[in-house]
């Protein structure tokens, strides 16, 4: 049995393809079968595309590594239940590429906060944290205020979005840079056609600022819309189609 | 004869480099022209820079012809001394950030600075992952390779001027990730942040890294493959599927760095742990154990413990470290089945991890007396005792029961560094210590005394940064689940954070004596490459029997 392994130990060819053949059966086994397996992903309603303005604010959280300290995953335990809300559904972020879930709380999860605290407390702790906690640790991101957000973009973000199937519509991709403003704000002209292009997604002037649609802007209103997609009302955690 | 056939090959080389190059200038030149956005063109001019830097290597070496020490040694050895000093110095900066960011969570009020957004700790946290994984581990792996593989197949390293090819195609792969990270260019992916048009540069550098040592391999007078460099081979061969699976996106727009990953939510997540969690595997741990099996047994001056172990050992550990990704999503998303997977195969890699290590324990029989007189055997085998505690902690961590304890918390952070600091920190450290005195030619380390000093500092501070995690994460655990006497939570999420705060303080302390002995290192070791006498021959070791005149 040990001179079979001369063969490997002669002739690198053999070695290499043997590596290959022996670390690839984990994630063949492991993670093509939730391509395919249907019960991966629960069908729920509710869950909808990113606005252009929600996915500017994901950019930024992105950009600024939110995910290094904030998770976006309640897990199904009693404490996490009560402190955050509902657990996380696989649904919940079949938009997200990538996913955010995080893996480290140095602050707390975010995958419920939206709607949890007005604009004007996320404007002030995005400014300075403690000023409104005053033991927190995170950094201060005032300067968001100050960077207005590329909108005229948005169109090629929701097209590569497409591309990736997520559901955003011809009308979407046509409107997505006047979207983008429309959102934030509330008086404007295109405020009307954003709420019947995506129903239900919050117009307001995020950042206090109505000269200008902001970073400010695009974070916080990404941030105010996490978790608040799901209707629970008709979803039914005990059904067999949700076991997994 | 010989060396016309020689410098004709070089020059082939050279042409294909010399054409990569110009690709490269032009696409940042034009990518500099489109960008999109300030991040994109500040990245692309950094690049153009370095291709105009690299164009001027290249005319120069052309120009020079290869130099009489090249051809006088039977090894390459140049492009392993530069890996050298890359390894140290991107170690010294890591770690700078690491003590950096761990100053921040300590005393927020004072290292973070509202007008420089780009020295926030989602920005730096990155970089300061990014350049201790690969720019210190990376170098030291290079650098190592390049080395271990010339020896055990007595060959010179193929390719001409690929290897340093790849050097300087590395050292670019870390500028830009580097200064992008400043200016938050990333992909939101742990330990896979680099942007796509990185992506695909570190892929042609990664690809030239695993011809040039294939090619070594196939040049070799042994007819065995030497047990070191199945290893490499597995971390080389790996590390390019885990990259190319893992970053597959779409960008925005061919002039910006933005991009959109192929896959998302959970399918995106398991792919990005199998990656995280393989990174681990593949880069910190197989690769690292290359280094074992030379450097131990070189420096004990004593054979492999076991051959068959070796073999167990690396066909167990490269198949089972494939499955455990899913431990890192226990209660998530992610459906049952993978995540019970993830578990059972993360305990079952208790075994050839722990037979690794008892391969490199055992290896010091009959040479245990070493321990006592030669501090940087000690550092190696020192690492191999953290390899071994940190992988029993993580099977343990990997039990659905403890993570749903030690998730989320800084106990991961410091399971983390007992393995980072403690198994990839100091068998680097090990190894660098023998290298420069084998690659300069010097007897011996310019001073054992301050080897001494740095091995003391380190294990100091990484039993403080480990044991302050330890309390931290589990406290902090405990206080989020923990009910007050009517039934409700009884701590607020603040609180938990400000119960942090010493131990975050004694953490910052641990990481600054870790910093100080590699600083110490540093030193050490540029005395010894500068040929400077032997401290202890003038002090320490030798027993002082009368007063040292002074000079």
């Amino acid at each position: 049995m040990w001179n079979f392994h001369k063969w490997f130990e002669r002739h690198s060819l053999i070695l290499v393809v043997g590596i290959l053949v022996v670390v690839s059966i984990g994630g063949l086994v492991q993670i093509t079968p939730l391509f395919f397996i249907e019960s991966t992903i629960e069908r729920v309603d509710g869950v909808r595309p990113y606005t252009p303005l929600e996915l500017a604010g994901r950019e930024i959280y992105i950009r600024e590594g939110c995910y290094v300290c904030h998770s976006q995953m309640v897990r199904p335990l009693r404490d996490e239940v009560e402190r955050y809300g509902h657990y996380s559904l696989a649904a919940e972020s079949m938009y997200d590429h990538p996913f955010q879930w995080g893996s480290k709380r140095t602050g707390p999860d975010l995958a419920r906060v939206g709607g949890r605290y007005s604009d004007e407390w996320h404007r002030a702790h995005l400014e300075n944290p403690r000023s409104v906690v005053p033991e927190s640790v995170m950094p201060p991101y005032a300067f968001l205020a100050n960077a207005d957000v590329d909108t005229a973009r948005m169109g090629d973000h929701l097209r590569v979005n497409r591309l990736l199937r997520v559901p955003y519509t011809d009308e979407q991709l046509a409107n997505a840079a006047v979207d983008a403003r429309a959102q934030a704000e509330p008086l404007g002209e295109h405020a009307y056609d954003f709420s019947e292009r995506y129903p239900g997604a919050a117009v307001r002037d995020f950042d206090g600022d109505p000269a200008r649609v902001t970073e400010m802007d695009a974070l916080i209103a990404y941030l105010q819309m996490l978790g608040a997609g799901v209707d629970f009302s008709t979803y039914q955690a005990q059904a067999p189609e949700n076991q997994r | 004869m010989a060396s016309a056939v020689k410098h004709q090959e070089s020059r082939i080389d050279a042409f294909v480099i010399g054409a990569i190059v110009i690709l490269g200038l032009f696409y940042t030149l034009w990518g500099a022209a489109h960008a999109t956005d300030r991040a994109f063109a500040i990245q692309m001019w950094t690049g153009f820079a370095a291709f105009i830097a690299g164009g001027v290597m290249l005319v120069n070496v052309l120009g020079r012809g290869p130099s009489a020490p090249d051809i006088a040694s039977r090894y390459e050895n140049g492009v392993v001394k530069a890996g050298v000093f890359a390894s140290m110095f991107w170690g010294i900066a890591g770690f700078l950030v690491g003590v950096v960011i761990a100053l921040q969570l300590a005393f927020p009020n004072i290292f973070y600075f509202e007008d420089f957004g780009f020295l926030n700790f989602g920005r730096l946290r990155p970089l300061h992952t990014n350049a201790v994984i690969f720019a210190f581990g990376g170098n030291v792996l290079i650098a190592t390779s390049f080395y271990v593989v010339q020896r055990t197949c007595r060959a010179r390293l193929a390719g001409g001027l690929w290897p340093w090819f790849v050097f300087w195609g590395f050292q670019l792969v870390i500028l830009l990730a580097g200064t992008g990270y400043l200016e938050g260019v990333t992909q939101g992916r742990e330990y896979a942040e680099l942007p796509w048009y990185t992506d695909i540069w570190l892929t042609i550098v990664w690809v030239a890294y695993l011809l040039v040592f294939l090619g070594t391999i196939w040049k070799r007078q042994e007819k065995h493959i030497y047990v070191a460099n199945w290893f490499y081979l597995a971390f080389i061969v790996t590390i390019a599927m885990l990259h190319l699976v893992n970053n597959m996106a779409i960008p925005v727009s061919f002039s910006g760095w933005f991009s959109y990953s192929l896959f998302s939510g959970v399918q995106d997540a398991l792919t990005q742990w199998w990656y995280g969690h393989n990174a681990v595997g593949f880069f910190l741990t197989a690769g690292f154990l290359g280094i074992m099996y030379y450097f131990i047994p070189k420096q004990a001056d004593r054979p492999v413990y076991s051959y068959r172990l070796s073999i167990i050992h690396f066909w167990a550990l490269i198949f089972l470290y494939i499955w455990a990704g899913p431990h890192h999503l226990h209660y998530t998303a992610l459906p049952q089945w993978a995540q019970t997977l993830g578990m059972t195969f993360s305990l079952m890699l208790w075994m050839p991890s722990w037979g690794g290590m008892i391969n490199g324990l055992m290896t010091l029989s009959g040479a245990w007396d070493k321990l006592r007189t030669d501090p940087v055997l000690r550092m190696l085998v020192v690492s191999v005792a953290f390899y071994g505690m940190s992988t029993f902690e993580g099977p343990v961590m990997s039990i659905r029961a403890v993570n749903s304890l030690s998730h989320y918390t800084d106990w991961t952070i410091g399971h983390v560094h007992s393995g980072a600091l403690g198994w990839v920190g100091f068998v680097s450290f090990g190894a660098l210590y023998c290298l420069v005195p084998w690659l300069w030619k010097r007897k011996q380390l310019f001073s054992n005394a301050l080897v001494e000093w740095h091995f003391w500092l380190s294990t100091i501070g990484i039993v403080l940064y480990i044991t302050s995690m330890w309390v931290a994460g589990i406290m902090q655990g405990l206080m989020w689940r923990a009910y007050n006497e009517f039934g409700f939570l009884e701590y607020s999420f603040v609180e938990t954070v400000e119960a942090m705060h010493p131990y975050y303080i004694i953490r910052a302390m641990g990481g600054s004596l870790f910093l100080l002995g590699a600083l110490i290192m540093a030193y050490n070791l540029w005395r010894t490459a500068r040929g400077d006498a032997p401290a202890h021959e003038r002090a320490s070791d030798v027993p002082v029997v009368a007063p040292v005149a002074a000079e």
